[in-house]
């Protein structure tokens, strides 16, 4: 998505297309990922529950991963998961 | 046609705020409000204007509401001074980079603390970088005509930016004057209705005020600023109009017995009046002395400026705040700056005067001028000073 100049720029910044934040990708900002031991993990959803981005979706075979388009790494599903299936990962 | 009548000021920008076709009003009820609010309160529920008015539990809430009002596409008016408009602050920054031309009458009072209340101009300079277009008025006429004139600043399409009007707490709120008020058919025929550039409406849904990472701030802070150097155009071809219309022509910077004069004195607000007066005497005197008035602080007029005080030798800026610990009074710094480049510049003296409503008679003024003039090594140029201070 290229950068607009400030003239560019709508009066105000009013953003006239609704829902349009999805195209902003906050996954760039991330510098851990999560990662699923899906022999530790139980189904719960605890992940999917707690994610502050929504970014968490659960696979047709039952188990979770997440969006890394939108995942910031903040590393509150692997805090809540008790059986520890979710490991944080440092990005390359 | 307007008639000729008597009234107080806050009151008259009441009712010129009342012909003024808005929307709302949200304002906080009590203390440090003035009768500008009291009264346009009066005009709503006696069914003159047909118009919302909120009363909400503090300025913040006030500023919050009159956001929220003008981003649904309504013409809304705040009033306020003193601790209510620092309670402002932080929202004004956001109504201005949001674009939306809500007007505000600022009676402007003196800064806690102590607890003063009454009349400076401690309560609008700190709140100078929030990118509001900011008029300073001098009489009761004035404040009536630019508490009209700001809504068509305001919602100009090459504008659109919140306008607040600096009447002089007290010494212009509280006076009886006689004044011309315009009549409802000549404001209606001044004033187009409000076309905002965008509007909150759940059938055409938009996003206001949305958040801003480093890689679009800088735009943003950049098109904040060249929108409000680009008003100075608007308010000066706004002017005119009125001017055409009413016979009442406001310029950026006013000058009284300026052209020859060798000693210049510059003020912002109701002492214009006074310093008039000290002019006169002087004159009188034989002194070479002159006046220069500045109505617009934001966008702040340089070129004006500049025309205006370069042929003197001497120029005494006054202020009415100071800016603690820095270069003494805001206007002081801003017209040094403006000066700051050209070859043909006056010594520039400062004068911090009239603090929490401390009286300015003639002889003050007077006396500004005879020390400048006294002061012939030129050893306070540049300097400021408390007038008037027990030492």
């Amino acid at each position: 998505m290229a950068l607009k100049t400030w003239k560019e720029l709508p009066i105000g910044c009013v953003v006239f297309e609704p829902g349009s934040a999805s195209e902003y990708h906050t996954g760039s900002w991330r510098s851990q990922r999560p990662v699923w031991d899906n022999q530790k993990c139980i189904k719960c959803g605890i992940c999917y529950v707690f994610c502050p981005e929504g970014c968490v979706q659960q696979t047709e075979d039952g188990f979770f991963q997440a969006d890394m388009d939108y995942c910031k790494g903040c590393g509150i599903c692997a805090h809540e998961c008790w059986p520890k299936a979710i490991a944080m990962k440092e990005e390359e | 046609m307007g008639k000729r009548i008597g009234m107080e000021v806050a009151v008259a920008v009441a009712e010129a705020v009342g012909l003024c076709n808005i929307d709302m009003a949200a304002v906080y009820p009590i203390t440090p409000q003035s009768h500008i609010a009291e009264h346009l309160s009066d005009l709503v529920a006696d069914g003159h204007i047909d118009a919302e008015f909120v009363t909400v539990e503090s300025e913040h809430s006030a500023m919050s509401a009159v956001i929220g009002a003008s981003g649904a596409g309504a013409r809304s008016f705040t009033a306020t001074s003193s601790q209510g408009l620092m309670l402002m602050h932080e929202l004004l920054p956001i109504a201005s980079a949001m674009r939306l031309p809500i007007c505000m009458a600022i009676a402007n009072r003196a800064v806690s603390g102590p607890l003063n209340i009454l009349n400076d101009h401690s309560d609008i300079m700190p709140q100078r970088d929030s990118g509001w277009i900011s008029i300073f008025v001098e009489n009761g006429q004035e404040a009536i005509d630019m508490s009209i004139i700001a809504f068509k600043i305001a919602e100009h399409k090459d504008v659109m930016l919140p306008v607040n009007v600096n009447i002089d707490g007290f010494q212009l709120t509280h006076m009886v004057e006689p004044f011309e008020m315009p009549s409802q058919e000549e404001v209606d025929k001044f004033l187009p209705p409000f076309v905002p550039h965008a509007t909150l409406h759940p059938a055409r849904p938009v996003t206001m005020g949305a958040f801003a990472m480093s890689d679009y701030f800088a735009e943003i802070m950049k098109a904040k600023d060249e929108a409000l150097k680009n008003s100075k155009k608007v308010i000066v071809d706004v002017w005119e109009e009125w001017g055409k219309m009413f016979g009442r022509n406001y310029k950026l910077v006013e000058t009284y017995k300026a052209e020859d004069a060798e000693v210049l004195m510059l003020t912002m607000g109701s002492m214009g009046e006074t310093a008039q007066m000290a002019i006169d005497q002087l004159r009188a005197q034989g002194m070479k002395a002159g006046l220069v008035k500045l109505r617009l602080w934001r966008p702040f007029p340089f070129e004006e400026i500049k025309a205006a005080v370069k042929n003197a030798k001497k120029l005494i800026v006054t202020d009415r705040a100071c800016s603690f610990g820095g270069p003494g009074g805001p206007v002081f710094s801003e017209i040094k700056s403006a000066m700051y480049a050209e070859a043909q510049r006056p010594l520039i003296y400062n004068y911090i005067y009239g603090l929490g409503g401390r009286d300015v008679p003639v002889n003050d003024f007077t006396g500004m001028f005879e020390k400048v003039m006294g002061d012939t090594a030129n050893k306070l140029a540049d300097t400021y000073e408390f007038w008037g201070v027990r030492e």
